[in-house]
């Protein structure tokens, strides 16, 4: 009875959510739309007569044509050989944070979730306070870093800051999931011998699979849309290039090869968006489940 | 060898041996760098001397960006930018995730439908809205002069004010999404126990949303506004891929500034006394906003600041 909507209120439910998934999915539909279109058509502009107003048929004119194709789907391959590279760099980069980052949060998460102990508030709020410093406010250091152990120019050189900005945020997270765990499943490990670490192995984390890949998509998500700024500053090397980075090599010196270079971002982050598809359900279920609720 | 003598201490040991690995690496990462920055916002440290021997030069650095025409406006301007863009962020998320929220067939899909701004990479959802602001050639403009709000181009990032707002949009694009859906799951830990004893009680739908379900979920507002006001303060890459700061500095803000300063002109020692800057103003910002919440919170019973 509660959830029943009268027919006026479903047709404002959905109108929204039109208006609402428009706006977000609006810069895509663009993009795909310049992919489609021939260079010669992208920059030519039907003008409407003088004193004229513009019409729907003007407007589509501007937008649509026999001529559009799928043709930049093929040449963008051959414009920029290094793009399935580039694609593969975005994904590679951002498991790798994800991973890495995993073994440095769960033990942490772990022991914010079930121990008190001396210093336990103070270094929480420090690793929180972390969020402050995004890679931007500490390029300067961070390039001196880098260079100083000869990692600059390196998958390293993306991974490493990308790891550190990456686990506050994680351990915050998993932190609220560990503490659902009853603490009963622990104390008859112990009662039978097991070992603190055998414990966290063998009880906490198959019971914390749910929020583990809650955790693990966060950070994925959060390495992999940000990769630009690390890769722009910390590398030169075409081979290391992220997606986002590489992307660039279609602005060439005389002309801007737009509708490939739009092919080519939507081509490139079609994987993720397809895991992301498969895995949003369990995303939704385990923040509800575990994290944010307190 | 130090050796645990009571259960309690034998706990600390083994949670700060737990907590060592990552403290480490923010030692290495987060905390030495920004030991640095402080370090050399008092040098002179340019292209040459960053591996060492900038001279000290004092507070020069600070007088001169604190002092300096644009640096007022600058400030005022991200504020500005961080306000407007967080406010929208969390209206828009909280009006989303109601909307997604509710009991309506393909609701699943249309969940899937909201993410992609999220997961993209920012640089390439960027590139989507290049292309929609050009005056000529965008969507936008275009749709404009069709139903006749323009009668000609606009381009949108040609325009003191026109551009500051187009990239104020895009933000909210970009972050609206995660909010989203932070703030969807905690509408669904709601008990709905709750909702039900209003129901009977006759309360409409907007009554339980503003008794109910904005009280349960207060603290995840509070935490995700505070986390995405930090990261929309130091946003970079959206500003710098549409205007690079311009036209004429309509969208510079503290982050762009710092960039440009330290990594385009190689003042290392200028750069860095921005990025000091912009710590300090991000860590009072922080401190009054946990405050105020923390009173308004014992005041009106909210669950304050989850942690």
């Amino acid at each position: 009875m509660m959830d029943k909507y009268s027919l006026l209120q479903k047709i404002g439910i959905y109108t929204s959510i039109a208006l609402f998934i428009t706006f977000m999915l609006l810069p895509f539909v663009e993009m795909f739309i310049a992919s489609l279109r021939p260079l010669t058509h992208l920059f030519s502009r039907p003008e409407v007569p003088v004193g004229e107003t513009m019409s729907f048929v003007d407007f589509m004119s501007r937008f649509w044509s026999d001529k559009m194709s799928f043709q930049a789907y093929r040449d963008m391959w051959v414009t920029v050989p290094q793009l399935p590279r580039y694609i593969f760099n975005s994904v590679f980069l951002a498991t790798s944070v994800t991973f890495i980052s995993l073994c440095f949060v769960i033990p942490a998460a772990y022991a914010y979730a079930r121990f008190s102990f001396k210093g336990k508030s103070v270094s929480l709020t420090l690793f929180l306070a972390v969020n402050m410093f995004t890679g931007a406010v500490l390029l300067i250091p961070l390039y001196k870093l880098l260079r100083m152990y000869g990692l600059l120019n390196t998958y390293w050189a993306m991974i490493i800051p990308g790891v550190a900005f990456l686990i506050p945020q994680g351990i915050w997270l998993l932190k609220t999931f560990l503490e659902k765990i009853p603490y009963e499943l622990e104390e008859a490990a112990f009662v039978d011998g097991a070992s603190r670490l055998y414990t966290l192995r063998r009880v906490i984390l198959p019971l914390a699979v749910p929020g583990l890949i809650v955790v693990g998509i966060a950070i994925f998500i959060g390495a992999y849309a940000q990769q630009f700024l690390f890769a722009i500053t910390f590398n030169q090397n075409r081979d290391y290039m992220p997606l986002p980075a590489g992307i660039f090599e279609f602005i060439g010196y005389q002309t801007v090869l737009w509708n490939e270079m739009m092919a080519a971002s939507l081509v490139g982050v079609l994987p993720v968006l397809f895991i992301f598809l498969f895995m949003q359900k369990h995303l939704i279920a385990g923040l509800t489940s575990g994290a944010v609720k307190e | 060898m130090f050796k645990p003598k009571t259960k309690a201490q034998t706990t600390t040991l083994f949670a700060w041996a737990l907590i060592a690995p990552a403290a480490l690496v923010m030692f290495w990462v987060v905390v030495w760098p920004l030991y640095e920055t402080f370090r050399l916002s008092f040098t002179d440290s340019t292209l040459g001397t960053l591996m060492g021997g900038a001279e000290y030069v004092g507070w020069e650095n600070y007088e001169k960006a604190i002092g300096g025409r644009k640096f007022p406006s600058i400030v005022t301007r991200t504020f500005y930018w961080m306000f407007l863009s967080v406010g929208l962020k969390v209206v828009l998320g909280l009006i989303g995730a109601t909307l997604l929220a509710s009991n309506i067939r393909g609701r699943g899909i249309f969940r899937a439908l909201v993410m992609p701004p999220w997961i993209v990479p920012i640089a390439i959802g960027c590139f989507g809205w290049l292309w929609l602001y050009n005056g000529h050639f965008g969507l936008l403009s275009n749709f404009a002069e069709m139903a006749g709000i323009t009668d000609g181009p606009y381009s949108f990032l040609a325009y003191k004010q026109s551009a500051f707002y187009s990239a104020v949009v895009t933000d909210v694009w970009i972050g609206t999404p995660m909010v989203t859906l932070f703030f969807l799951a905690a509408m669904q830990g709601v008990p709905r126990d709750l909702y039900e004893a209003a129901y009977v009680d006759g309360a409409s739908r907007w009554y339980r949303f503003r008794r109910i379900t904005m009280p349960q979920i207060m603290p995840t507002v509070i935490s995700m506004a505070l986390l995405s006001a930090i990261w929309t303060f130091n946003s970079f890459e959206i500003i710098w891929i549409l205007t690079e700061g311009g036209p004429r500095g309509a969208t510079t803000t503290l982050i762009i500034d710092t960039f440009k300063t330290a990594i385009f002109s190689y003042k290392f020692g200028a750069g860095a006394t921005r990025a000091v800057l912009v710590c300090i103003l991000l860590g009072v910002f922080s401190l009054i906003y946990l405050t105020v919440l923390g009173w308004v919170g014992k005041k009106y019973g909210y669950a304050g600041v989850q942690k």
